[in-house]
């Protein structure tokens, strides 16, 4: 890439950076920044309509390390998903973009993490899972598998949470799953996660060096590099770029997105239909049964109404609105007080 | 000495014999049972005597129950307008069976009693008139529709009560046509119901007058509205320009969301399109409640939430984040009594210091205390203005009584004021600013720094909000200066705030002895100091309005040699915070009058404390 590149906005890759990272060297969490980096840019989202939240945890720091000139919340502990929902009814103008862990939406934020997928909520909404609260020194998330080994020996003998089966439980419009070390993979669903007009969840599986990357961790690179099993190879081809597929008839499902980008689904191992909700839960819980996470597009719908949509919001920022757009008349309010005598 | 709350007529002391009847001043208690329909008879009755021109109070004392448990309504008519509870009742409608010696002890020597037929009279109270009325019969007979039976079996009483105190036919008329506005066609049936009633008065009571009368009075209630503060606060959110709103429900809050809900389908949604200028959101729970608003305010809406104590303490979390990231962000607190789920349909000033300080660490709020339902109306407005303006949370308390109560009002004023939006950056001033700017930074001195809303195109308009430890560029850091500098600028602006919250109202008259109450206390305390000053101990009075408290409060407390400090708490909890900010000297000169048994604080409860107390000062 030549230093004058440039994204169809005229911006460089720099604009997309953030601050230097604070995580451990070699954290999947720091990968997943670099290609939310690359997606962002690709799809020339303009930085200041970017919010970025977060809750609490080693992922929910990542927001700072991409786009430095957009807005930037970091909140509490698994509270992201009501910020961004408040965030994105204020002003629907805003690419909400919310990062979470492990903890934040399998444990603490299991319910806000449910309801907002119920929601429809416009928003991308990440996981950077690790299985382990790595802040606090290594203990186990609910997402940690039975058996896994803790680094000072402790084993699990909890069920685990799988966010891709709780999305797909209370209707979410958009699940995937990744591995933070599959830039060929995550990039293009990053960025049809982006264009999804509604909640897009990806679960992106990402090894946390210090505390989880041992053998008897199932979240270890040499654990999910033996044992991914990508649905679909895929490529994403936004309205505003042109991109050629490499792919052969027969082989390509075609998914028109809300906003007139189309995903291109190149399926590998199976022949899995997104738009096949059932189909989606099956395979997640076949691939549980075998020990193998099941990564890529497991399930979209772009014809579901997000939230703002469906309660019938004004598409000008609600923020926007002044006096004269939210008081009633002098009349209207008069009239008001009469019936009230 | 005055009459002591809950004192009984003496079961000795003779008959009361009618001389001269009371005229429009006396108080009404309807024991029904929950679920069966009283609630429309009672609200009819309230405003066929207000249509007569005589100001009414009706208080709801309900159950936490849908159908089946006992539930009062307490109508107090006072020629006066004293809104406060009064702890006698002078006529009492007795429909529940489970309740009913009870409520007959309730009554005043003399009063008078209209009770189903089947409850046993004889042996029970010889000092009260009885009224017995076939209810179950005259519903049988009288009443053709079997689906509304039991409801307007309800307007039977009314129509004997009409008869017993004098309420004009046509002002009953009037009464069920504002209750039931908006069904026309239920009419006939409740006046053919309430005739019922008012028949049966005619043939057997007619020529028994009790001990009290109601009489028109022309223009005595003119112009004036009858509201809740529920309703008055949700107006004040759309006038105050809310919109986003996110709530879950919970008593005796919930009528707030729902009124506001409401008011945004009739102003706030296009006829044609349907499209809407307002987000109302019932979300998961209190938590998320309270993040949806403060995800808003952070986005650049006027936003709110509305609970009650449960909610407020599951709020605290989202609070302290509030406070320290500088959103703004409205919480209206309808007090009922705690801790806990304690009772939840009861009224109570509980939550004023945790309210005041809710968060972790050091925290501190502006609280608004409305004291009447304009005052709902009014301070939900400023609140926003305030939140916006100061940039933190501003908690607005109110209570069951004055949430969920009727209360006469003079009609509220359409606001002439532009929204304050507060110190927001615009594209033009940061390119004047040439970018540089500093989220946290005290420019102008007042700890108040400047802002930028998500989505302004400027590349130097974004920043980084965090609940975390930041720097004036809103960067992480550990720095103990950086710390410290940061929760100065906080009190700093907090202290600020002193005299841009709505100041107290002071009514003095040279009186060496002071009462200071904040909010539903008002109208115990408006009638109370009326009868002191008859027994000769006239009360100066400063109603506080707003925490933190202004610098007349400290004025008020220095002119005075007592001070008394009464609310609807155990703890006395603005005597703590006033301890703690005023000067010891002056902390010196309060006393304390709690009162905290669900009810509301009615004015007895506070001038015979009061008096007892002064008894042992002077």
């Amino acid at each position: 890439m030549s230093a004058l590149a440039v994204n169809r906005i005229g911006l460089a890759r720099e604009a997309y950076k953030g601050g230097p990272s604070t995580l451990c060297a070699g954290c999947g969490h720091n990968s997943i920044t670099n290609h939310i980096i690359k997606a962002l840019y690709d799809l020339g989202v303009e930085p200041h309509r970017l919010a970025k939240l977060s809750g609490i945890g080693c992922s929910s720091k990542t927001p700072a390390y991409f786009v430095e000139q957009a807005h930037g919340f970091n909140g509490l502990h698994g509270r992201m998903p009501a910020l961004a929902t408040g965030a994105g009814l204020a002003n629907r103008e805003l690419v909400v973009l919310g990062v979470s862990g492990d903890g934040d939406s399998a444990s603490i934020g299991l319910g806000q993490f449910m309801h907002l997928m119920r929601r429809n909520v416009d928003c991308t909404y990440i996981i950077e899972d690790n299985g382990t609260y790595g802040l606090t020194k290594g203990q186990f998330s609910a997402t940690a598998d039975v058996d896994s080994v803790h680094k000072k020996g402790a084993v699990n003998h909890y069920q685990p949470i799988d966010p891709c089966a709780v999305a797909l439980s209370v209707g979410s419009t958009f699940v995937a799953r990744s591995f933070s070390g599959d830039g060929k993979q995550l990039v293009p669903l990053l960025k049809a996660a982006v264009a999804h007009r509604g909640t897009a969840v990806l679960d992106i599986i990402s090894p946390c060096v210090t505390f989880n990357d041992h053998d008897g961790s199932t979240r270890s690179y040499s654990w999910v590099k033996d044992n991914d099993e990508g649905i679909h190879d895929l490529s994403f081809i936004p309205y505003f770029e042109e991109i050629r597929v490499e792919y052969e008839a027969g082989e390509v499902k075609e998914v028109d997105l809300y906003d007139g980008s189309t995903l291109v689904l190149r399926k590998l191992s199976e022949d899995h239909d997104p738009t096949d909700r059932l189909a989606a839960m099956r395979l997640l819980e076949e691939s549980r049964t075998r020990g193998q996470l099941l990564t890529g597009l497991l399930y979209v719908d772009e014809h579901a109404e997000d939230f703002a949509t469906r309660e019938r919001l004004a598409e000008q920022p609600l923020r926007d609105l002044g006096e004269a757009d939210l008081r009633p008349a002098r009349e209207q309010f008069a009239s008001l007080m009469r019936e009230l005598m | 000495m005055l009459p002591q709350r809950g004192d009984l007529p003496s079961p000795t002391a003779p008959p009361w014999k009618p001389v001269d009847p009371i005229v429009n001043d006396l108080t009404i208690l309807a024991a029904t049972v929950n679920g069966s329909g009283s609630q429309s008879a009672n609200l009819v009755l309230t405003r066929a005597i207000f249509s007569m021109g005589i100001p009414v109070a009706p208080k709801n004392v309900f159950p936490s129950n849908i159908e089946g448990l006992p539930t009062w309504y307490d109508l107090r008519v006072s020629a006066r307008g004293y809104q406060a509870r009064r702890a006698q009742h002078d006529l009492l409608i007795a429909r529940n069976p489970q309740t009913w010696t009870h409520d007959l002890a309730a009554v005043v020597a003399g009063g008078a009693v209209v009770h189903d037929d089947v409850f046993l009279a004889s042996g029970v109270r010889e000092d009260v008139e009885y009224f017995p009325v076939p209810f179950g019969r005259l519903g049988k007979t009288r009443i053709a529709s079997d689906s509304l039976r039991k409801q307007l079996t309800n307007m039977i009483y009314v129509g004997v009560v009409a008869g017993l105190l004098g309420i004009p036919f046509d002002n009953l008329v009037t009464g069920i046509e504002r209750t039931l506005a908006t069904k026309p066609k239920a009419w006939p049936v409740n006046i053919d119901a309430v005739r019922v009633g008012y028949g049966y008065w005619e043939e057997n009571f007619s020529d028994r007058p009790i001990s009290h009368v109601l009489r028109p009075v022309v223009g005595g209630t003119d112009g004036l509205i009858l509201v809740d503060g529920n309703q008055a606060a949700a107006l004040g959110c759309v006038m105050g320009g809310c919109t986003v709103a996110a709530w879950y429900p919970i008593t005796p809050s919930s009528s707030l969301c729902e009124s506001l809900t409401g008011y945004a389908d009739r102003f706030r949604t296009d006829p044609e399109t349907g499209e809407r200028r307002i987000a109302i959101v019932q979300a998961e729970d209190e938590l998320a409640a309270a993040g949806m608003a403060i995800g808003a305010g952070w986005a650049g809406a006027r936003a709110m939430t509305a609970t009650s104590g449960p909610g407020i303490s599951l709020m605290a979390e989202f609070a302290g984040l509030a406070y320290y990231a500088e959103v703004p962000v409205v919480v209206f607190d309808i007090q009922r009594l705690g801790p806990s789920t304690g009772l939840p349909t009861r009224t109570s000033q509980g939550d004023l210091g945790f309210a005041y300080r809710l968060g972790h660490g050091d925290t501190r709020h502006l609280v608004l205390l409305p004291g009447t339902a304009e005052e709902c109306y009014e301070f939900a407005q400023r609140a926003f203005d305030l939140a916006d303006r100061f940039q933190t949370p501003v908690l607005v308390l109110s209570d069951l009584d004055l949430g969920m109560n009727l209360w006469m009002s003079r009609p509220f004023d359409y606001p002439e004021a532009p929204f304050d939006r507060g110190k927001v950056l615009t594209v033009d001033d940061l390119e004047r600013l040439e970018g540089d700017w500093a989220r946290y930074r005290d420019v102008d001195g007042d700890g108040i720094p400047y802002r930028t809303w998500p989505g302004t195109p400027h590349p130097n308009a974004g920043y980084f909000t965090r609940g975390s430890g930041h720097d004036d560029r809103a960067r992480y850091t550990e720095s103990p200066e950086a710390y410290q500098a940061n929760m100065d600028r906080l009190a700093r602006k907090h202290r600020g705030a002193r005299t841009a919250v709505p100041g107290p109202v002071t009514v003095s008259g040279g009186s060496a002895l002071g009462l200071i109450a904040f909010g539903s206390t008002h109208h115990a305390v408006v009638e109370a100091r009326d009868e002191l000053a008859a027994r000769g101990l006239p009360v100066d009075y400063l109603r506080l309005r707003a925490l933190p408290i202004a610098p007349e409060v400290a004025d008020f407390v220095a002119a005075h040699e007592r001070v008394y400090v009464v609310e609807q708490n155990r703890d006395g909890q603005l005597l703590e915070i006033l301890s703690e900010e005023l000067p010891a000297e002056l902390v010196a000169r309060l006393r304390s009058i709690r009162h905290y048994d669900g009810q509301p604080i009615a004015a007895a409860a506070v001038a015979a404390p009061l008096l007892a107390l002064e008894a042992v000062c002077v």
